[in-house]
């Protein structure tokens, strides 16, 4: 077995230095009627040339996004990363090592968290960020948990904008804790009166921009009237990438900023890892869960890097930490750190004006089909399209051709069928005037 | 200081730096990105479509964001100069105890970055990512069969979600028995996550103490029942425990809980030491989280991104969270919705379904070493385990003699009493001589402990000379050099850090410096 050291002369030496007959011998705590007797019902050992054949089949039994156009978002992004940012995830140093708990020898990743931590307070114009969540959707969840221990109140209100399977984390999590919740109906337009829902008993009040319909929405008026109340805003957001061009949260008056980075460095992947965003204000900085690297200094006076104000956390406190949490996304947050780093804000605005650019294009092209109607006025990348049929067919249909047109929002929201016509599409730097026309094409046969 | 008498603020030293720069040969000093990037580069070139878009309304941003840039060349400079202040198992033994810090295969890498497993997206129409689906529900039936147990719910992002997903199923379980259990039986050995995520679902916790052998006694457990009884939603026990001993008790602690109306939840951290040994299913476990990156080699990236899924009993099988795949025919179907499964899932716990780069890279694992190749790790495991206790016993304190190890070896500070050195001082001066020290303080159950898990990627030499160091600091210590303790580490990029400080006036963003006044104005 390539992985294993050892020779059977080790083994057996190493049996005799320890005092003991056989392996079997140090197994012996194990109940002897619970002990097996017969081998794991699974193949044997394989060399890598063996299981390198198997995957790569089963790898190309997936369409993968480069395979043709393609326009999915709903929470993840397909974005050109650079191929420094896979060479730098990949260095030993970074991929092999643990939390840092040692900071002497891990100054390389406090540097690089500390470094993350800044970006991701800058992008989002607040005081404070942690080192990473495990993805949008718990960061979520942990900001509306956030939010009941600011507040010290029961009652969340989700905006209808919000992504439904953040919704679906949120619902699951105050199910669990047995606090309310308010999730307003889907708005895939942004009109839902919001503010009406919000009053003395709200501890927070969670909304999306651009939302899950790719509406952008103006947060300033809901964290005045939240703020009137003694209630947080949440503010959520599934394509970072926005923030290179929109109005950024703090800047809104938002309390807690949450989001997903993946677009930053990270593939698709089916869905994971992917890296949390979360950022606060300074005042509530004890209140916040996840890893934060800090700055210090070592004995000799120079600056170094160290985790900090784990008093808040649960292998300090245990039954009484601020979240059960106790890894971020390390290696995910040094690929968002290191693309952003090479971005730059010239490049981030850039990056940024070119997906804009193309989502334009896209719902210009869109709404000139015969039927097919553009439902978002002011959008960023990705917008919702009205189809004369149910969407979910005709994303079928261009898939069986090739073309991935986005996601039926009946996919997610099941049981509306009010919402069944409707598409949800994105476009990033990643798609070509050759795509779109493709794209037209086909919806205007398939919608003929 | 914490409860443990852990120093966390460093004495100050004396060291010059000798250079005009601050490096030292190969350390090389780096500033943060803020102090080094400019607004005026970019490290990435953008093509521009031809047209402009214009459709942000009133939401375009007003103002700067303050994110400076490195070129390529830099950038990289940047982040390799980084890394080199960083130790790592590529570098050496890592036998943090409790975290199964395993050599990470290549090849794992290799494929997890085939396009059909990197360039999928989560919402593509499940016809399109067949092979995705059945390469998670083929990882599930590995798991499964490991464990022995009934099914498993491959969502969860980390060990402590996975945590949290088998705390909400057992707490699902009981309301739809219509049961209202609060409390939660943990030994004071668990890992802090176990009562904080008791806590988090609102369980009171109920401490176990340890029997004075590092392990949990059936009659204590059965006490406790009596004591809180009908009120016992469950037990969470880690097996093997944290001391690194298998729970002898362990079948008759699952009869008891089971017999007073609870669920047994064990924590999987220590999988690796019983892969084709024993299975978790056998012993009574109700549900169990997984550490892929723990027993399945999936890299700790500097802490995280991890992956927990867990596996459940067949009474707990109904409550899994969604989604899932199931078969269908031929292919395999996504699970999404509640009501396309019995109705009695608990919910959602993450927008997608779980970390399928891990899983990839785990699935590789499993292929690589088969059955055979598993129960190998395993033994090999517990083999270096237990040989690296038999080459200190003499000189270091074993806290549970009676017992065998199992995959880790648990040592308390009795040995250094009266050597002016604490455990913390003893790791520090591991760092000088190359070695990553084993987790330390931890668990909380004997003092200042060190807990020392080799993993079987560690050869027969490079266990000798991990025992032959610690013995040569064994006795520098009883001979009272304190010195190479006190000060140390005394040849890493920073010394021993300010944690107090940091934590005291936390600094946690880089804010610009405040312009330069001239005296003279």
């Amino acid at each position: 077995m390539r992985y294993l050291p050892h020779s059977p002369q080790d083994r057996a030496d190493m049996l005799a230095k320890i005092g003991v007959g056989s392996v079997d011998e140090l197994f012996a705590d194990i109940p002897a009627d619970k002990r097996l007797t017969e081998p794991l019902d699974l193949p044997n050992q394989k060399s890598e040339l063996e299981v390198t054949r198997l995957l790569r089949a089963l790898s190309r039994k997936n369409h993968a996004a480069a395979d043709g156009p393609f326009f999915i978002g709903a929470g993840a992004y397909r974005h050109h990363v650079p191929a420094a940012v896979d060479h730098i995830i990949q260095r030993s140093e970074f991929l092999t090592s643990y939390t840092p708990y040692q900071p002497e020898v891990a100054q390389g990743t406090l540097q690089y968290l500390f470094e993350f931590q800044t970006q991701v307070a800058n992008l989002t114009a607040m005081e404070v960020a942690n080192a990473s969540m495990y993805d949008g959707s718990t960061a979520t969840g942990e900001a509306v948990l956030m939010a009941h221990r600011v507040t010290r109140r029961e009652k969340a209100v989700l905006s209808g904008g919000l992504h439904p399977h953040y919704r679906g984390v949120v619902e699951t999590l105050s199910e669990m804790s047995d606090d309310a919740l308010v999730a307003l109906d889907p708005d895939p337009l942004g009109t839902e009166d919001i503010l009406a829902a919000i009053d003395d008993e709200t501890a927070c009040v969670v909304v999306q921009s651009p939302s899950f319909y790719g509406q952008l929405i103006d947060l300033k008026p809901i964290a005045k009237k939240a703020h009137q109340h003694g209630a947080l805003l949440v503010a959520v957001f599934t394509e970072v990438v926005a923030l290179g061009l929109i109005e950024p949260p703090g800047a809104q008056g938002a309390d807690i900023v949450v989001g997903e980075g993946q677009s930053i460095g990270n593939p698709l992947t089916f869905g994971g890892p992917y890296v949390g965003l979360f950022a606060t204000r300074q005042k509530y900085v004890r209140h916040m869960p996840g890893r934060l690297s800090g700055v210090t200094v070592d004995a000799a006076g120079d600056r170094g890097f160290v985790l900090t104000l784990s008093t808040r956390e649960q292998h300090i406190r245990r039954e009484k930490a601020t979240s059960n949490i106790c890894t971020n996304s390390g290696l995910c947050s040094l690929a968002f750190t290191a693309h952003m780093t090479l971005l730059g804000e010239s490049g981030l605005q850039a990056l940024a004006e070119a997906n804009h650019a193309r989502a334009c294009q896209l719902a210009d092209v869109l709404s000139a089909v015969p039927g097919v109607e553009v439902l978002n006025e002011a959008f960023f990348n990705e917008f919702t399209v009205r189809l004369p049929k149910p969407a979910a067919a005709i994303v079928d249909a261009l898939a069986s051709q090739g073309i991935m047109a986005g996601v039926p929002v009946s996919r997610l929201e099941p049981d509306r069928p009010e919402l069944s016509d409707l598409l949800v599409v994105a476009a990033t730097e990643t798609v070509t005037d050759e795509h779109i026309a493709s794209f037209a094409a086909a919806l205007g046969r398939a919608v003929a | 200081m914490n409860e443990q008498g852990r120093p966390t603020r460093a004495e100050p030293v004396d060291a010059k730096r000798e250079t005009f720069t601050g490096n030292r040969a190969l350390q090389i000093e780096e500033p943060l990105i803020f102090e080094i990037g400019r607004h005026d580069v970019s490290g990435v070139d953008i093509d521009m479509p031809q047209t402009k878009g214009d459709r942000l309304g009133s939401h375009r941003r007003s103002t700067p964001i303050d994110l400076p840039a490195l070129s390529e060349p830099e950038a990289m400079r940047h982040y390799v100069r980084l890394s080199q202040k960083n130790y790592a198992i590529d570098m050496g033994i890592f036998p943090l105890g409790s975290c199964t810090m395993k050599y990470n295969p290549r090849l794992n890498e290799a494929v997890a970055r085939l396009p059909g497993f990197s360039d999928i997206h989560p919402l593509q129409p499940p016809a399109s990512v067949q092979g995705a689906l059945e390469l998670i529900h083929e990882l599930g039936r590995w798991l499964i069969e490991i464990t022995g147990m009934h099914s498993v719910a491959m969502s969860p992002k980390a060990g402590a979600h996975g945590e949290l997903c088998g705390m909400m199923a057992i707490k699902a379980a009981l309301a739809a028995a219509g049961e209202a259990r609060t409390k939660v039986l943990v030994p004071e050995s668990a890992h802090g996550t176990n009562p904080a995520t008791a806590a988090a679902l609102g369980f009171t916790v109920v401490h176990i103490a340890d029997r004075g052998d590092g392990t949990v006694a059936a009659d204590d457990v059965r006490a406790a029942l009596a004591e809180h009884e009908g009120e016992v939603a469950a037990i969470m026990l880690t097996n093997p425990n944290t001391c690194g001993i298998f729970e002898p008790d362990v079948v008759a602690i699952a009869d008891a809980v089971h017999a007073a109306g609870g669920y047994f939840y064990c924590d999987g951290a220590n999988l690796n030491a019983i892969m084709g040994k024993a299975k978790p299913g056998d012993l009574g476990v109700d549900a169990m989280h997984i550490n892929l990156h723990k027993t399945f080699s999936t890299p700790h990236g500097g802490g995280g991104p991890g992956a927990g899924p867990v596996v459940l009993s067949e009474r707990l099988a109904p409550f899994a969270p969604l989604p899932l795949v199931a078969r269908d025919g031929d292919g395999y179907r996504l699970v999404e919705h509640s009501n396309e499964n019995g109705g009695q899932s608990f919910g959602r716990m993450t927008a997608f379904h779980g970390q399928m780069g891990m899983f990839v890279r785990a699935y590789a694992w499993m292929l690589s070493h088969g059955a055979d190749g598993m129960q190998q790790a395993s033994e090999d495991a517990v083999l270096n385990a237990n040989y690296i206790r038999a080459g200190l016993e003499d000189v270091m304190s074993v806290s549970y003699p009676a017992h065998r190890a199992m995959h880790e070896a648990l040592f308390d500070d009795r040995f250094l009493k009266e050597s002016g050195v604490s455990t913390l001082d003893f790791a520090k001066a591991m760092i000088d001589e190359g070695f990553h020290p084993m987790t330390v303080y931890f668990p909380l159950v004997v003092h200042g402990a060190m807990l020392i898990e080799p993993t079987e990627s560690e050869s027969r030499a490079s266990l000798d000379l991990f025992v032959a160091t610690l013995r040569d600091l064994v006795f520098a210590a009883k001979d009272g050099k304190t010195e190479r303790f006190a000060e140390a580490p005394r040849f890493t990029p920073r010394r021993r850090l300010d944690e107090t400080r940091a934590a005291r006036q936390p600094v946690l963003k880089w804010t610009r410096p405040e312009p330069y006044q001239d005296a003279a104005e």
